[in-house]
């Protein structure tokens, strides 16, 4: 049989796509924490930033975005087609069942995973498409440029709490994928050992961990600054792009 | 009965090459013509099964058991041994012949351990080729150590488990020539009886343990490797369902049944703890390398926690009485020292049945994490069992059943009287006389079946042509009439008893009266006692379910049917041995300090017993043993 | 002790079966699990009733024969022991227990708590072994094969085959036994020259034969009895991969 075929078709080759789609997602999302991250700096920076990856040439843009999605798609599908084949392959349960080892984690993927795929739906939709709240009227000025004003746009999405609780919720679960997913990944690649297991494991927790903080500590830091009057974020600059935007408007 | 042993001529050291060389081959091109039965899949049995599939033959190869790997071959803990001399401590064939021949008692055959002693290195080149991982010292090669009743270090290990590894290695092979189509693998069948067409060994006839159809099979000749007998003991430390019924059934259609009274009681077993237990389990016999064993000298003392007896008050009965071999005297020698000091009433666990293995002196000496690395699943092992840290406290050993010297007559080529009906390993008689030294059954079952068997066997086929009969023969249709008829008998008995029970009371009835001592009248009132057994078990016995189905009390019923009349052979067998040799210890032959007596005069022999019918007893043979380059002497190992 | 057991009869693989309750009492806590089924087997025979049928032969923990579902935990809840070895004194007083055969699409029930194995075979058939031709083998000492590598190889091989890592697997995986088979011969230097084949091979017949996909639970490892390390299977993980690139190149098979 074809070798490439033949990897496809196995067991292992199916876990190796699972696996390496994993690490590219995960190590996006270490990426998209840290871009976020520096809301915590003026907001020329995080404008600025966004404003350079929108204005990537459009076959990097779209190469990356497809890319990308391309391993959302590999992951689910597989995931899916593994799901498959371990139910078929134990089709009557036992009378009792009991749990010795399997961390909640390691058990959960499935769920923690269907959860995250509504929720990027659901995050595209809200940041990217935008079609949940109009966040086309946010100009800024970046050195005589007129850009989107991104840190304005977090800030506002952040500031309804039921969106903020529910990002808060799904970081939550991205921790728990990502701790058992990473630390999958390892195992499934083959890179460990004994002598490694324990350390890979810390820091595949460790990882999901800052993940989860890193994402997490935007809306908190929102929620705090606009209803506990503890101003963590440039509130003063939201509300003076708000105006800009309406006099914007009311100038046409 | 031909009892010619075929023992090729020339010098001790050159007979087998004489021997390889004088018989008949098989060409490369002819061997896909003949078709060969294995029955057993353990060290024998598959070694066998592996080897003369990848020479061409086409093999039929059956177990009992779900998988070839089950064998009971794979409960061996302590190691095999091999004259390599890897240490440099004076090894060589002829010492490992020397030991195992003076092991045995002086009631084995010359050539054939002289032979085994060649092969043992042979069988540790070929384990390590198969991937076998053998203990390794830090330069990355072989590992040895010392077994009781050799002074030179030559057992290769793999922890405690070599007899799984030595097993897994052999199934692996044999593995290989299944998936290549070379050997048809038959698990869950029992062979229920040999079949015979014109005097030779030409077929089997099995009942699938699945769904209970009887069938027959036929070859060009049929192997058995089906293991020992001591489970007619009930509580030995073989497998549940180790049985004799093959053995026995080859006996009744001819073949003779050699020395069924020599049985090896193994030291270091864990002692019985109630009248619930199903097996004794041993712990290897390696344990006694660095274990001291010891009884209190005061029969008062055994209540007492053992920490709290004073040195003094110990009787380290080994080294006192053997002063040169200590706790590593040979396993027939240990146990019955074991047994003496119990009956002297120093016995200390349950029952008084048990004398204290003392590891604290070697924990002090090479500290325990040595020990464990050492030992450390059998302290597991004793503990799942016992509920007992031995780190902390000396374990509890008591003898029990282990081994079977007996079993069928072989000649040289291992064939039995029954042209064409070979027997590997232990289910034959040939290599172990009277008593077998620790280390060596592995290292014959495989020297039987990869570098014995493969030339021997060729020979026979030579000489008879390729040609396995049909099973539509009438040979072949009474047998398999005569094993339904016993099937319907067993599953008609329509009484109360399981056969469970009757073999629990065959095996305290053996385990009394020819169990570590043996005499006359205990022996006598054995033979009483066994047939009326017998008449009982025909009257009382029930089996539940049907035949045409998966039905474990019809398979134990007839093995234990088989027992059943086995044991009365076997108790004849001692009484008629006048005598004590190796594990058949006559208490009326005996020294002042009770060490065995043996009767070279009259038994230097091998009893060879033959099937009579029903009705009449069995007629012994003998063989007469022949040494011409060691001399019987006293065993003694102080 | 007394006990109350909720046991799965089935007559054969053509019907379906159920949970039956049996009262047992005057169990001895020193009997072992199997000798406590034994009692039971009495029992009923002796009202005439048919025996549980389940699996066991060895009954020192080596054969791997016996397998039983004890409270939805393979072996039972003693780590590191099989059935055979498992003791009554680690069960209470009066306690119930469930036991079941082991459940997997390839290990179909025979009957009552006795499954077919066969498909375990099948994969070492495809490639569990290593080739050396009876007779053909080198010197013992010829092959120098470090410490550490016996040892491992040593723990890999101490496999004995119960399935119970499937048994326990949510997905009915035999990647802890197949790593193991795979991590024994391919860590020594004698199984280096069928490494590659031995690895796409066994795999192979795993998947064919509908075991399930692991997700890394390591359920497998801890129901163990012989304790396989889960490494067997980053190590068969590793191997395949390796082979399967080398597969691409040359010819790796």
């Amino acid at each position: 049989m074809n070798p490439f075929l033949q990897l496809l078709r196995s067991s292992l080759g199916k876990k190796y796509l699972m696996a390496l789609s994993g690490f590219v997602l995960a190590g996006f999302v270490l990426g998209h924490m840290a871009g976020n991250a520096q809301i915590f700096l003026p907001p020329e920076y995080i404008n600025a930033y966004g404003h350079k990856l929108q204005s990537l040439p459009g076959v990097v843009l779209w190469g990356i975005r497809l890319f990308l999605l391309l391993c959302v798609v590999v992951h689910i599908c597989v995931a899916v087609l593994l799901t498959i084949e371990n139910r078929l392959a134990r089709p009557d349960r036992y009378e009792k069942e009991a749990t010795v080892e399997a961390t909640i984690s390691s058990r959960a993927m499935p769920y923690t995973g269907l959860i995250l795929l509504f929720f990027i739906i659901f995050h595209l939709l809200h940041y990217t498409v935008r079609s949940i709240y109009d966040y086309s009227n946010l100009p800024y000025n970046l050195h005589g440029e007129t850009v989107h004003d991104i840190y304005t746009m977090m800030y506002l999405g952040f500031s309804h709490w039921w969106v903020s609780i529910f990002y808060i919720a799904v970081m939550g679960l991205l921790c728990l994928h990502l701790t058992h997913g990473v630390s999958s990944m390892f195992q499934t690649m083959g890179w460990r050992n004994e002598k490694w297991r324990a350390i890979l494991d810390k820091a595949a927790a460790a990882y999901g961990w800052v993940v989860f903080l890193g994402f997490v500590s935007i809306p908190v830091a929102v929620l705090l600054t606009e209803h506990a009057g503890i101003a963590l974020l440039d509130k003063e600059h939201v509300e003076a792009t708000l105006a800009l935007a309406k006099s914007l408007t009311l100038n046409q | 009965m031909n009892l010619r042993p075929r023992i090729p001529s020339g010098p001790l050291a050159n007979k087998w090459d004489n021997h390889k060389f004088r018989i008949k081959l098989v060409n490369p091109a002819n061997r896909r013509k003949y078709r060969v039965i294995v029955v057993g899949s353990g060290l024998a049995g598959g070694s066998a099964a592996a080897s003369l599939g990848e020479l061409g033959y086409n093999v039929l190869c059956f177990c009992y058991q779900d998988s070839p790997r089950r064998a009971h071959s794979i409960a061996a803990q302590g190691g095999i041994n091999a004259s390599k001399n890897y240490q440099n401590d004076g090894d060589s064939d002829y010492r490992l012949f020397y030991d195992t021949i003076k092991g045995g008692d002086y009631r084995s055959r010359e050539a054939n351990v002289y032979r085994l002693a060649q092969l043992s290195g042979n069988i540790i080149d070929q384990c390590v080729a198969q991937g076998v991982p053998f203990a390794r010292e830090y330069g990355g090669l072989l590992a040895n150590r010392s077994f009781g009743g050799a002074q030179v270090s030559r057992t290769f290990y793999a922890r405690g488990q070599t007899g799984q590894q030595l097993l897994l290695g052999a199934y692996n092979a044999l593995s290989r020539q299944i998936g290549l189509g070379q050997v048809k693998m038959y698990n869950r069948h029992e062979m229920l009886d040999l079949v015979l067409v014109n005097g030779h060994a030409k077929g089997i006839v099995t009942r699938n343990l699945v769904t209970g159809q009887i069938e027959s099979w036929s070859a060009d000749a049929v192997i058995l490797a089906t293991g020992g007998y001591s489970n007619v003991f009930f509580l030995s430390t073989n497998a549940a369902g180790c049985n004799v019924t093959a053995a026995f059934r080859a006996y009744k259609q001819g073949a003779g049944f050699a020395n069924p009274c020599y049985t090896q009681i193994h030291p270091t077993c864990i002692p019985q703890a109630g009248d619930h237990q199903s097996k004794l389990t041993l712990m290897s016999e390696s344990l006694r390398n660095d274990g001291r064993v010891w009884v209190p000298k005061d029969a008062g003392d055994c209540q007492k926690e053992p920490r709290e007896i004073a040195e003094e008050d110990r009787d380290y009965y080994l080294e006192r009485k053997y002063p040169s071999f200590g706790n590593l005297a040979p396993r027939d020698i240990s146990s019955r020292s074991a047994k003496e000091a119990c009956d002297d009433g120093r016995g200390v666990g349950p029952g008084g049945q048990g004398v204290y293995l003392d590891f604290s002196d070697a924990i002090s000496r090479l500290g325990r994490s040595t020990i464990e690395e050492r030992y450390g699943n059998l302290f597991e092992m004793y503990e799942r069992i016992t509920g007992e840290n031995a780190y902390d406290r000396p374990m509890r050993i008591y003898p029990a059943l282990h081994y079977t010297m007996g079993g069928l007559w072989v000649d040289y080529n291992l064939q039995s009287t029954i042209p064409g009906c070979f027997v590997l390993g232990e289910a034959n008689f040939s290599d172990h006389g009277a008593n077998r030294l620790g280390a060596s059954a592995l290292m014959q079952g495989l020297a039987d079946g990869y570098f014995i068997i493969p030339y021997t066997l060729a020979n026979y086929l030579a000489e008879t042509g390729a040609g396995a009969p049909s099973t539509d023969g009438r040979e072949f249709k009474d047998v398999e009439a005569g094993v339904k008829a016993r099937i319907d008998r067993l599953l008609s008995a329509n009484g109360k008893r399981s056969a469970r029970s009757f073999h629990m009371e065959l095996g305290k009835i053996v385990w009394e009266y020819c169990g570590m001592a043996r005499n006359a009248a205990g022996l006598q009132k054995g033979l009483e006692l066994i047939p009326s057994l017998r008449e009982e078990f025909w009257s009382d016995l029930r089996v539940t379910g049907q035949g045409e189905e998966l039905n474990m009390e019809l398979e134990r019923a007839g093995r234990v049917a088989d027992f059943l009349e086995f044991g009365e052979l076997m108790m004849r067998d001692a009484l008629d041995r006048d005598e004590s040799c190796g594990g058949h210890f006559r208490e009326e032959h005996q020294t002042k300090e009770g060490e065995a007596v043996r009767d070279d005069e009259n038994f230097t022999n091998v009893s060879v017993w033959e099937y009579k019918g029903e009705k009449a007893p069995p007629v012994k043979h003998t063989e007469d043993l022949h040494f011409e380059d060691v001399s019987p002497s006293v065993r003694s190992y102080k | 002790m007394k006990l109350n057991l909720k046991i799965w009869r089935q007559k054969n693989s053509a019907v379906t079966g159920r949970l039956v309750d049996y009262q047992l009492d005057d169990v001895s806590p020193d009997s072992s699990f199997l000798e406590m089924l034994d009692l039971l087997n009495e029992q009923l025979v002796s009202e005439g009733e048919e025996p549980v049928a389940f699996d066991h032969d060895c009954r020192e923990g080596i054969c791997g024969t016996c397998s039983l579902n004890i409270n939805g935990i393979p072996h039972g809840p003693q780590k590191a022991t099989t059935t055979c070895q498992l003791h009554m004194r680690h069960f209470e007083d009066g306690e119930t227990i469930v036991i079941e055969p082991f459940r997997a699409k390839p290990f179909p029930v025979i009957s009552d708590l006795i499954i077919d194995r066969s498909a375990f075979e099948g994969i070492t058939q495809a490639g569990g072994f290593i080739t050396a031709r009876t007779g053909s083998a080198p010197d013992g000492n010829s092959i120098a094969v470090r410490k550490n590598i016996a040892e491992k190889a040593m723990d890999a091989a101490s496999c004995i085959g119960c399935g119970a890592c499937v048994a326990a697997c949510k997905n009915a995986s035999a990647m802890l036994y197949v790593g193991a088979k795979v991590s024994h011969l391919n860590l020594l230097p004698q199984g280096a020259a069928e490494k590659d084949r031995r690895v796409l091979s066994m795999v192979w017949q795993m998947d064919r034969a509908g075991f399930g996909n692991c997700t890394n639970y390591g359920e497998c490892s801890a129901v163990c009895p012989k304790e396989i390390p889960l490494d067997v299977i980053a190590k068969m993980n590793r191997d395949y991969a390796v082979a399967t690139v080398k597969n691409i190149f040359t010819q790796a098979m």
